[in-house]
């Protein structure tokens, strides 16, 4: 097995054993603690798949803000471990990891089918790293996609207000 | 070796599946966001993976747009889940019913 492949299935295993964690452990914090390390190998995927930018990010805002958020959160509401009270439908787990399964194979078999195509963009590997990653991105953000990156900021302007709104007590 | 594009999706596919098993199984309120951020994350591998395979940069862009609209999903989120704590000394979401009915 090549490196290339040998970081692959190291890092899968990781983030698919930390994902399964996050579910099945039932203290909220250790689950959070385990999808940030999923959070961390995801970065390692998106770094052997030549987006450094992206892993950057992954790393600072979702491991970084997002977890600490989810963290504060947890710590504010002290909960305990998850009590075992008897579920309303007892078939209910059944019944989700049966849609779930279904689903997965649902998608299985469309990347078995291999129906995915595409056309052929400009950025091949050569170029972007003569250009760099980074300033390929933000040349094509600032430039094609300059209305969607500007109303992102209009939405994380509306949720900073929205989550003020819904914390304070009384206005 | 380079990987196939469809052991990514493959991954990817499975890690969406877990969180979808998340969401539909625990009855944590923060857990089921936790595995909403699972979903999101399966999604930008598939993105990420596909814009390597077509040459293009595209994907990696959407993923900044997901990564936001993660970040705004959140911050709301909890927000609520604060507020509900503080009103019904509860974050199961098998007990938070009052609008069903």
């Amino acid at each position: 097995m090549t490196v290339t492949g040998f970081f692959f299935f190291s890092i899968a295993a990781v983030v698919l054993i930390s994902a399964i964690l996050v579910v099945v452990l039932r203290n909220p914090v250790h689950s959070a603690l385990s999808l940030v390390l999923t959070f961390f190998s995801l970065a390692g995927l998106y770094i052997l798949l030549n987006a450094q930018f992206i892993a950057a990010i992954q790393v600072i805002v979702y491991a970084g803000a997002i977890m600490v958020l989810f963290l504060f959160v947890i710590m504010l509401l002290n909960l305990d471990k998850e009590k075992r009270v008897g579920e309303k439908h007892p078939l209910q787990k059944a019944f989700g990891i049966a849609v779930a399964v279904f689903l997965l194979v649902a998608m299985g078999s469309i990347v078995a089918a291999g129906v995915l195509y595409g056309n052929k963009g400009i950025h091949t590997e050569a170029r972007v790293s003569a250009i760099g990653n980074t300033k390929a991105i933000a040349s094509l953000l600032f430039t094609d996609w300059v209305l969607p990156f500007e109303i992102a900021s209009i939405l994380l302007l509306a949720a900073i207000v929205g989550a003020i709104v819904l914390s304070k007590k009384e206005l | 070796m380079m990987i196939p594009l469809s052991y990514y999706l493959i991954l990817s596919a499975v890690l969406f599946t877990v969180g979808v098993i998340g969401v539909l199984v625990r009855r944590n309120a923060i857990v089921i966001f936790m595995s909403i951020e699972l979903m999101l994350n399966a999604v930008n591998l598939s993105f990420v993976a596909i814009s390597k395979h077509l040459d293009s940069l595209d994907g990696q862009i959407f993923v900044f747009f997901v990564m936001t609209v993660a970040a705004a999903e959140v911050a709301v989120g909890l927000a609520i889940i604060i507020n509900l704590f503080r009103n019904k000394e509860t974050i199961n979401v098998d007990e938070i019913n009052i609008m069903k009915w």
